[in-house]
């Protein structure tokens, strides 16, 4: 009802001043987001003589991929890094989820005694800078020689992000009607049955949506990484092209080329699933 | 003396059983709820909670690593009396402040434009959504490469841009050259970043309202700003404070766009709190002092976190 009344009235007075205001904001806004990009992926492919061409060009004459060539293929550390960067993601997307599933079951539908209350501190500890803690966990890391290796970031990473997914899938579990489980129980189903075979089921989505959020976030860490790593076998990526710096001579293009390369999967990857990752930065906020 | 010891018996005789219980007849559902928050409580414990222990234990001592001669002698609020005292502190803190709130005013009233744009049907409208969201998912520190890159001071895009509209009549170093320009900078990449989570919030907000409501209040013969006064603003009010409250606190501590774009310079006029604190840390190796820092930082934005509480349970 309300949608067709909505076209009715867009299609009715197309030329309102408000209307023209709208389009010229909308197009800035979209140039504003977009360009950046663009102009990265542009940078990437220009070769070098074209590059630091003033005016600039809009669009290089030939496509010039040899700076692809030269990231992945003659720079040893990026391909480690990446590689570094997917181990690390995943390690701590499978240990964040599948505590953070446990520990929300126990809240939401256990309904352990303090239950509340951790999901208070939790929420608070969560609002903690990172900075406010790296400093001691350096030296822990160093004492037990941990230091520059891929398990202290996904252990640091669990941590940090736990807050995050018990938050969120504490509040889906108590939308989930009891009735099912509860008739599961009545079947003679061990709570741990009907976690596994009712409740996970029912939340896929939101548990999917919270890995994807949490795989982000952890790709693209960057505090912990810059600290806790020292060598390429452990940087992730983010450091990785931070250290793209020589001490000379910038090499924009193949930092814009190394850029394009880890930018591209993610940004693909979230317009697919927008859905989900929509509906995992707004529900915390719309539930709160 | 002799009561004691009988109740201690009977104790130890009590879990004695319970294990047996535990042993026959399995956890009973409540026991199992305490199993399972074991581990994360673990990890939380000591990844977050110990650390911040450490933290405050280190800033009422003196610890500099790179004089281990010195041992750590403790020197109670010296650490945050100077801090408090030293003017690159304090102008941290202010640069943090002043950045923090003309973020987050910048993000809610543009992002409240887009959602409100994005709200109404068009065609290629989740075309438009799904391109705003892309920046958001792009590495603080990426983000940070390529709008240096557009910076530059002499090949810089956004030189030529100005420049052929007649703004200003040389090419400027954005990020080098004064004060006020590095910080505008970063505020605009920062808004390029994070204004798109705004907008989302806010949007998924919008559409939560029922449409009825705007249909009756035409029907009282509403304009289209009352409508927005009286409807769309406090609908929306909570979702906006939530997400004030995340944006808040992140622009707070933000550390990974300044440490690549900037450094803090030119001269400190870029150094937020969190990257003096970093610097303290991990530049000087002053342990004491850096932990100093970061738990100012901590109860600032702690009280930040539950001043927002509280106005969104008022809501």
């Amino acid at each position: 009802m309300h949608r067709t009344t909505s076209l009715k009235r867009i299609l009715s007075n197309k030329f309102t001043p408000l209307h023209i205001v709208t389009y010229v904001f909308t197009g800035i806004f979209v140039f504003f987001f977009i360009f950046p990009l663009y102009w990265q992926i542009v940078t990437a492919m220009k070769p070098p003589q074209e590059i630091y061409k003033i005016p600039p060009l809009w669009f290089p004459t030939t496509p010039y991929l040899e700076r692809f060539y030269n990231v992945l293929i003659k720079r040893e550390g990026f391909l480690l890094n990446i590689r570094n960067s997917f181990i690390v993601s995943s390690c701590t997307t499978f240990l964040c989820l599948s505590l953070s599933v446990l520990s929300s079951y126990a809240i939401a539908r256990i309904r352990i005694r303090g239950g509340e209350m951790m999901l208070i501190i939790i929420l608070v500890l969560s609002m903690l800078p990172g900075v406010a803690i790296i400093g001691p966990l350096y030296l822990i890391w160093k004492q037990i020689q941990l230091i520059n290796t891929m398990f202290c970031l996904v252990i640091t990473y669990v941590a940090f992000f736990l807050p995050f997914s018990i938050w969120f899938l504490a509040s889906f579990f108590k939308t989930i009607p009891p009735d099912l489980e509860e008739a599961a129980i009545l079947d003679g189903c061990t709570p741990l049955q009907a976690l596994v075979k009712i409740i996970i089921p029912l939340a896929a989505p939101a548990i999917f949506t919270i890995a994807m959020l949490v795989y982000i976030f952890s790709w693209n860490e960057f505090l912990f990484a810059l600290t806790f790593t020292r060598s390429d076998s452990a940087r992730t990526i983010p450091v990785g092209i931070y250290m793209f710096h020589g001490l000379h001579e910038i090499p924009w293009g193949d930092i814009a080329a190394a850029c394009t390369i880890v930018t591209i999967p993610i940004v693909v990857l979230v317009i697919i699933f927008q859905k989900y990752v929509i509906q995992g930065l707004t529900a915390g906020a719309l539930k709160g | 003396m002799k009561i004691r010891r009988k109740d201690k018996v009977r104790k130890s005789a009590s879990i004695f059983e319970k294990v047996n219980r535990i042993r026959r007849e399995g956890l009973t559902r409540k026991q199992l709820g305490y199993v399972l928050v074991i581990p994360t409580l673990a990890v939380i414990a000591c990844i977050a909670i110990f650390p911040f222990i450490i933290t405050a234990n280190y800033s009422f001592h003196t610890i500099k690593l790179n004089v281990p001669q010195l041992g750590r002698p403790y020197v109670g609020f010296e650490n945050y009396i100077r801090l408090l005292g030293s003017s690159r502190f304090i102008d941290s803190f202010k640069i943090t402040l002043f950045f923090a709130s003309i973020v987050v005013v910048a993000q809610l009233l543009f992002g409240l434009a887009i959602a409100l744009v994005l709200n109404k049907e068009f065609k290629g409208r989740g075309a438009i959504r799904a391109t705003i969201l892309a920046p958001w998912a792009i590495a603080l520190i990426i983000v940070a490469q390529f709008w240096k890159w557009m910076y530059n001071g002499v090949f810089g895009i956004i030189n030529f841009f100005f420049l052929s509209l007649g703004i200003i009549d040389k090419p400027v170093d954005w990020l080098g050259e004064s004060a006020s320009l590095a910080i505008s900078s970063v505020i605009v990449t920062e808004l390029w970043r994070n204004t798109p989570f705004m907008a989302i919030v806010i949007l998924a907000g919008l559409q939560s309202i029922p449409g009825e409501l705007y249909e009756a209040a035409k029907i009282d013969g509403a304009g289209v700003f009352q409508k927005f006064r009286r409807i769309t603003i406090p609908l929306l009010k909570p979702a906006i404070l939530v997400a004030l409250l995340f944006r808040s606190i992140d622009a707070f501590r933000a550390f990974d766009l300044l440490y690549a774009l900037t450094r803090g310079g030119p001269g400190n006029s870029t150094e937020l709190a969190s990257l003096y604190a970093y610097k303290l840390l991990f530049g000087y190796l002053d342990f004491g002092r850096g932990s100093a820092a970061t738990i100012m930082m901590a109860i600032f934005t702690t009280a930040l976190c539950l001043a927002y509480l509280k106005l969104i349970r008022i809501e």
